[in-house]
């Protein structure tokens, strides 16, 4: 009665099941799980029925969606009831509502083993499937020898042993010792003689766990698995129940034939023959018939026996059987056969040979490109992209180019990366490769990644025939009406660059080609505005003889520029002004870039990467790679070395081999040398890179493993810095930890403090992840956002970012996924709230696990105290009367400061720019002495203005005197101690080479300002400045 | 592992069963629902029965207005999984005679019992259904 009787949860289904809308179905549950925690609360008045009918209704509840917080040790605490109803609820809602490292469940595991070595074997199969759903490695080490006695005994009943051989699956996969015991590999063969179907499907389950790992282990198992396949397709004593539609359990069949995939070889040649005997009937006596199911069945294991065949390479004539039933699939009406032909024959291209018969099928294959089922599209572009070589890559290239007009928006991605890398690997010669970049940049703008264009510069600028016939086609393009700003992008650099080789071509002159590309600049965004500008530039410099009036026009628009509020924009603006007042030497700084050094494609690599996302991953692949032994060809094994190998397939190898300019030259202190990449910003020294399309990708890029790029910026700056591990010596002391094994890429320090002079950049990054950062600041406020990049084809997992703020930040952040897929970047924003001034940083405690690396760093967010700052002009007459109001301790606070790092004025002057302090020119006629001025942003101080002074001695640059005031007296510590910091210890600062002319003998005013009392500056920077 | 999840979704889209073989935190469990619902529901006759979504594959089978979506690995024969499903639907049919959403809805212990009777640790475990109801069987005697 009381199964069928549990009248109280019928209701309470039927009252959600009417519930009109989610509000209602809400309020009715929060009804009922406050219903259900009073009465736990009260549990000693409950019965068993009363306690089995409300771990229902969680159970129920928790399917619905709705947090259930409690009632879990109600339901564990059922397992131990001696009655049948209530063990099996507790069992079942346990194995739901828990997972395997929940506590509770260790408080059970001695009822759970009692139950398992109990006498009661209706008990024994609920403890068992438990433990197979969720038991832990606790679990593994107390259950392990129960359950394999159970498996192996003879007087157990198959009901309990099918159960243990899971039970037993799970174990191992916590704790591959379970099995590591003498003898067990012949036990695990004896298993496989069971005449039980349902042990023996367990058992094999277990077995394609166990010889996943190691199958040399279990050789002995391989007969055996033989004769139990030929017993089913021969359907010797196969009980009815275990026949389903006429066929012998196909899904035991499946299971047999996966486990003998992992097999490499079939060396003995009885079972050998046996096994294609077996195949072969398989293979040619699947007929296609009327009952859906049936045929279902014998398909599925039809298709389980050609990935066999496929494994084992079998002879030719199997394979081109298989090749042909594929064919024939792949024509069928019933899109699930026409789904597995596509996806087998993907499979089969890794199979020697099977390509040229593959080739066969193309035009039924770009058919199912345009099949009205995007799970068959996708197939389909995988096998074309997969089938592709030099034979008929013109042909996919374009059908594929043609398809991408009309083909969803969430497949254009993955179709134009595939396309252009199609286009790379395989191009016939190289103006077509450019056509087809540009097919598609025209086609699909929106879905073309920046390293698409990147590329067909690279290629560009490596070539020279290329670069006429490139420079043509991209001018076409732009004469279109509507031209994507990508390929503005692409043209202006590729315009800059070579324009000139066309000049003599009508409409071509430099006065043209300014006009067509100028035209697009109001369309544009600011990302694109430098490029248009370096081409400017450029076209300029290219234009024999000069031409007035083009001059004329492109110095304005460099002059209307200056003023722009990006600060990229402006400072090319600049530069290129004043590199255009130069005449000649403007033809060194701005000559042609020099080529690319030969690497890997960074589409390419991206594709080998994104390949394992996708479904392509086939068992085989995967097998093949376990087993290095294995007969199969993986035909694309990724180079050792992305950075300095060839492009793999060779078709497009480059015109020559430039000369690589180093990172060395670029921090070289000979301006002529570090100019000489046509370098169009002056160098940073923090972002030394090969080559320009380095900077290109930018710093939150994902780019695959660490290179010659970083290997060099990391030469850099311990040239810089004297060593690597130099740190700073701020009275903050460094968190980071290096006792990880996995090796952070670049200084952790270093990347700290530029990202405390700037917004955006990489915070930390190793070889399997990156974390970049981006932030923006409005008076006490700043919203930063984490992007947590994951590098690997494996998921990163027990991803965990603890924030620890100072005491005077208040920090916010958002969730953090315990696991980052394969190559996907994750955003986690961070809100941040300065409540009042302090130099104390904060830090983020940031974990994960990838394989069976732990990895834990500390790292110091740039939520630092500048950040605060807004820089201010005070004019003259509103400085002094501040200056002199704040007179004297603790509002205004003088030190002399000694250990300065010595630097010409003017550098300092910048330094303390970049910290947001506004450098006030004039207000000081003491041309060694600094007076700034910024506003302080924090929730107790508000905006608070605050001035700064600083005194230096020419004579001597290590030692300076600093006057700091404000209206807040920590304000007024915490900055003049920040600023000390910075001019103590400058992490990145250029080596002074031959020290810099001394400034003109200093007036006696300067000598003397050492010595000037300390205790009344406001009085003497008045008196200097009457 | 294999099957990572089953789902017995109604064709509004509300989850009548589901159950899971590999831990998410509720969270999860809504948003994927969510995803693979919109995605399968979606859906016509006319196409195929298996759906790729991240880095798994959804094979799923529609019953008048239930539809069974499970879960699996990518290199999962994904034609077994399908007639595994049938096959639950008639072990279901065998006990409730001609099972339908309700029965599901108002029984959800039994189609839980089933279903642990079928599936371990994502793995299947039985496929005789005599065997699968036995325990359901047993239960009905015993209360």
């Amino acid at each position: 009665m009381a199964m069928h009787g549990m009248r109280g949860l019928s209701v309470f289904i039927s009252d959600i099941r009417n519930c009109q809308n989610k509000e209602q179905e809400r309020q009715r549950i929060d009804k009922e799980l406050g219903n259900v925690r009073n009465r736990f609360k009260n549990e000693k008045g409950l019965s068993p029925y009363e306690k089995k009918k409300y771990v229902w209704k969680m159970l129920y509840i928790y399917m619905l969606g709705y947090d259930v917080d409690f009632g879990h040790m109600e339901a564990v605490s059922l397992i131990s009831a001696p009655k049948y109803p209530e063990k099996q609820v507790g069992y079942i809602v346990t194995s739901c509502l828990l997972n395997e490292n929940h506590d509770f469940l260790r408080l059970a595991i001695n009822t759970v083993r009692n139950d398992i070595i109990g006498r009661n074997e209706t008990f024994q199969c609920l403890a068992l499937t438990m433990v197979g759903n969720i038991g832990g490695r606790e679990f593994a080490e107390s259950l392990a020898p129960d359950v394999q006695k159970l498996l192996l005994s003879s007087s157990c009943r198959p009901l309990v042993r099918k159960k243990a051989a899971l039970c037993l699956l799970r174990l191992y996969r916590k704790n591959p010792d379970v099995v590591n015991v003498d003898g067990w590999a012949d036990r695990m063969a004896q298993l496989l003689d069971e005449r039980d179907l349902g042990v023996l499907t367990s058992s094999m389950s277990l077995l394609v766990a166990l010889v996943s790992n190691n199958h040399e282990a279990y050789w002995s198992c391989l007969p055996k698995c033989v004769k139990t396949l030929e017993r089913l397709a021969r359907n010797q004593d196969i009980p009815q129940e275990y026949t389903y539609y006429g066929i012998p359990s196909p899904w035991l069949q499946v299971k047999t034939m996966r486990a003998l995939q992992y097999f490499p070889t079939i060396e003995d040649p009885y079972t050998r023959r046996t096994l294609f005997e077996v195949l072969q009937r398989i293979l040619m006596g699947t007929d296609v018939v009327k009952n859906v199911n049936k045929n279902n069945a014998s398909h599925a294991v039809l298709f389980e026996a050609l990935a066999l065949v496929m494994h084992l390479d079998a002879e030719k004539e199997m394979m081109s059987q298989c090749v042909a039933l594929l064919g024939k699939f792949i024509a069928v009406r019933e899109p699930n056969i026409r789904y597995l032909g596509l996806e087998n024959m993907t499979r089969m291209l890794m199979v020697t040979d099977a390509q040229e018969i593959i080739k066969r099928h193309q035009a039924q294959i770009i058919t199912s490109l345009k099949d009205p089922d995007i799970s068959i599209r996708r197939r389909a572009l995988d096998l074309l992209y997969g089938m592709c070589d030099v034979t008929n890559a013109k042909d996919i290239v374009e059908e594929l180019l043609q398809y991408l007009s009309s083909a969803d928006f969430t497949m254009r991605e993955e179709l134009s990366l595939k396309a252009a890398i199609l286009a790379e690997k395989f191009a016939p010669d190289l103006s077509w490769y450019v056509d087809v970049i540009l097919q598609l940049i025209d086609k699909a703008g929106d879905f073309i990644s920046d390293d698409i264009w990147f590329r067909v510069v690279q290629f560009v600028t490596n070539n020279d025939d290329l670069q006429p016939y490139a420079a043509a086609k991209v001018k076409e393009y732009l004469e279109k009406p509507a031209v994507h700003e990508t390929m503005v992008k692409v043209s202006a650099y590729i315009l800059g660059e070579y324009s000139h080789l066309l000049a003599r071509r009508p409409g071509c002159s430099p006065k043209e080609i300014f006009g067509i590309l100028h035209e697009k600049l109001p369309t544009v965004s600011t990302t694109t505005i430098p490029i248009l500008l370096s081409a400017y530039a450029k076209i300029l410099m290219h234009t024999q003889p000069p031409d007035q009036e083009l001059q004329s026009q492109i110095w304005a628009i460099f002059n209307k520029y200056e003023s722009c509020i990006d600060a990229e924009i402006q400072q090319r603006a600049v530069e290129y002004f004043a590199l255009c007042q130069k005449g000649a030497a403007l033809m060194d700084i701005l000559a042609e870039m020099p080529k690319f050094p030969e690497r890997k494609s960074s589409l390419i690599k991206r594709a080998e990467y994104s390949e394992a996302d996708t479904a392509e991953q086939s068992a085989i692949k995967l097998r093949a790679q376990q087993q290095p032994s294995n007969a199969l060809v993986v035909t694309d094994q990724p180079p050792a070395n992305g950075a300095t190998s060839p492009v793999p397939v060779g078709q497009l190898s480059l015109a020559m081999v430039p000369s690589m300019i180093t990172t060395e030259d670029h921090t070289s202190t000979d301006p002529a040398s570090s100019q000489q990449n046509g370098s169009l910003t002056k160098v940073d020294p923090q972002h030394p890179s090969a080559d320009l399309l380095g900077d290109l990708l930018g710093p939150l890029a994902i780019e695959g493993p660490p290179g010659a790029t970083v290997q060099s910026e990391h030469n850099a700056v311990s040239r810089l810095e004297g060593g690597p591990d130099a740190v700073d010596g701020s009275a903050i002391v460094p968190v980071e930890e290096q006792r990880n094994t996995v090796q952070p890429i670049g200084n952790i320090a270093e990347r700290f403090h530029a990202l405390c002079l700037k917004d955006s950049g990489v915070l930390y990054e190793d070889p399997y992840i990156q974390i970049g950062i981006k932030a923006e600041w409005r008076a006490h406020h700043g919203r930063l956002v984490l992007f947590l990049g994951n590098k690997n084809t494996a998921p990163l997992v027990s991803v965990q970012a603890l924030m620890l703020p100072p005491a005077h930040l208040k920090m916010e952040l958002s969730l953090v996924p315990d696991t980052i897929p394969p190559r996907a970047q994750v955003q986690c924003p961070l809100e941040v709230v300065n409540l009042r001034p302090s130099r104390d940083v904060a830090v983020l405690d940031f974990s994960y696990k990838f394989g069976t690396n732990m990895v834990n760093v500390k790292l110091r967010l740039p939520a630092v105290l500048n950040k605060f700052l807004q820089p201010i002009p005070v004019p003259a007459e509103e400085f002094f009367p501040q200056w002199r109001s704040l007179s004297g301790p603790p509002l205004k606070l003088q030190e002399v400061v000694r250990g300065v790092r010595p630097m010409p004025l003017p550098e300092m002057a910048n330094l303390l720019n970049s910290f947001r302090l506004m450098i006030c020119p004039g207000l000081d006629p003491n041309p060694n002495n600094l007076v700034a001025s910024t506003t302080f942003y924090s929730e107790s101080t508000h905006a608070m203005l605050c001035l700064i002074r600083i005194e230096t001695d020419p004579a001597d640059r290590t030692q300076l005197r600093m006057t700091l005031a404000s209206g807040d007296p920590t304000l007024t510590f915490e900055l003049k101690e920040f600023i000390k910091e910075q001019l103590i210890s400058i992490p990145t600062a250029p080596p002074q080479s031959p020290a810099p002319a001394p400034a003109p003998a200093p007036p006696p005013a300067a000598q003397a300002t050492p010595q000037i009392p300390p205790n009344d500056p406001a009085a003497l920077l008045a008196g200097l400045l009457s | 592992m294999g099957i990572r999840f089953i789902l017995m979704v109604n064709k509004q889209g509300q989850t009548r069963l589901a159950q899971y073989y590999e831990w998410l935190t509720l969270e999860e469990r809504r948003a994927l629902e969510g995803e693979i619902v919109r995605k399968c529901l979606a859906r016509n006759e006319q196409q195929c029965s298996f759906v790729e979504h991240r880095n798994y594959k959804i094979v799923y089978r529609r019953y008048a207005s239930l539809f069974f979506l499970v879960g699996v690995d990518n290199d999962e024969n994904e034609l077994a999984i399908l007639e595994f499903i049938h096959l639950l639907v008639e072990a279901m049919d065998r006990h409730f005679g001609n099972v339908c959403e309700l029965d599901i809805m108002f029984h959800l212990e039994k189609a839980h019992f089933m279903l642990e009777e079928m599936v371990m640790n994502g793995c299947i475990v039985e496929t005789s259904k005599a065997n699968i109801l036995t325990p359901v069987q047993l239960l009905e005697k015993t209360s």
